[in-house]
């Protein structure tokens, strides 16, 4: 299921909403797949009382995975060869995030197409968390 | 992190598909895999970054011969060092207490793909820093350090080339300049 680029324009751009309530539960199914068991993420006590947080928040890393689910989504699984991100602002518990990928260039190299993609992910205030870019293989 | 062997498992898959809530298929189901363009079931984008469970001195699990910075009894196993008189720190210990103990602020991650990682393979990491840069922040200076993983597989042919930028900061420290070690 991957696109073609005879089939996509530069511009063309899809949403998902990731999330609706960041669950902690969430965040600790992240901890236990990932196997980034920082206190801070799941542990309130510990984040309030000795980090000096307002609680637990989620790991940037799961904001980016989070994240990547419009790119395999709309790219086709196996179809990236570049992903990046930098983490803009902390995601707490009950945030809802939207995540959103634009194609900003459609190229071929080598005989290869590709498309070069930015994605950014807001929060339910509409504050960016996760901006970045990604570059995905076409079919022809 | 540097790691011997990292064998990538159909389980380990999905159970990191659930925490980012995939709910793709090919994750969850070999049959549909192999019939789909990879032909196995694909590791997620970031499913790299699960090679911690592989780290046998990972410094983000607790170890049971080893005092724990989470809470138990007490909000932390650690010994916390009081603030100096001159950090303004309570005596709960400031952000600053714990985000050492994490090892900084996660700034940005970035992957290169160089072929599909698939259920089966078995990787090798190694880890070697790449560019330090400081910059001016808001309050203090901000030292940037990357690491950059390759991950090989038996071969020794490159999969996954991951490039991690940590921050570090002097001075006071708000939650708001940036996300955890991710």
């Amino acid at each position: 299921m991957a696109v073609s680029a005879a089939s996509l324009s530069v511009g063309d751009s899809r949403e998902l909403v990731l999330t609706e309530d960041l669950t902690r539960t969430q965040i600790v199914m992240y901890a236990g797949a990932s196997g980034d068991y920082n206190p801070l993420h799941s542990d309130e006590r510990y984040a309030k009382e000795v980090a000096g947080y307002p609680g637990v928040f989620a790991h940037g890393m799961l904001s980016m995975g989070m994240t990547g689910r419009v790119l395999t989504d709309w790219m086709g699984d196996g179809r990236l060869t570049k992903y990046g991100v930098r983490f803009v602002k902390q995601v707490w518990p009950g945030d809802a995030l939207t995540a959103t990928a634009t194609v900003d260039a459609i190229r071929e190299e080598d005989g290869e197409w590709f498309a070069d993609l930015s994605v950014l992910t807001v929060n339910q205030n509409g504050e960016p968390v996760v901006t970045g870019s990604a570059t995905a293989r076409l079919d022809p | 992190m540097a790691v011997e062997r990292f064998p990538v498992e159909a389980g380990h898959i999905l159970m990191f598909a659930r925490s980012i809530g995939d709910q793709n298929p090919i994750y969850a189901d070999a049959e549909y895999a192999a019939g789909t363009e990879v032909g196995a079931i694909p590791a997620p984008p970031t499913f790299v970054q699960a090679s911690a469970q592989f780290d046998p001195e990972y410094f983000l699990r607790p170890h049971p011969d080893r005092v724990w910075h989470g809470s138990g009894r007490e909000a932390t196993g650690m010994k916390i060092e009081p603030p100096a008189a001159d950090a303004g720190g309570s005596s709960s210990g400031d952000a600053g207490a714990g985000r050492s103990m994490a090892g900084g602020l996660h700034a940005e991650q970035h992957y290169e793909y160089h072929r599909p990682l698939v259920a089966g393979d078995v990787l090798r990491a190694t880890v070697r820093p790449g560019e330090r840069w400081e910059k001016q922040g808001r309050s203090g200076k901000l030292s940037f350090s990357e690491t950059i993983t390759e991950y090989r597989d038996l071969d020794g042919n490159l999969v996954v080339t991951a490039r991690s930028v940590g921050v570090g900061t002097e001075g006071p420290k708000k939650p708001e300049e940036g996300t955890e070690v991710g």
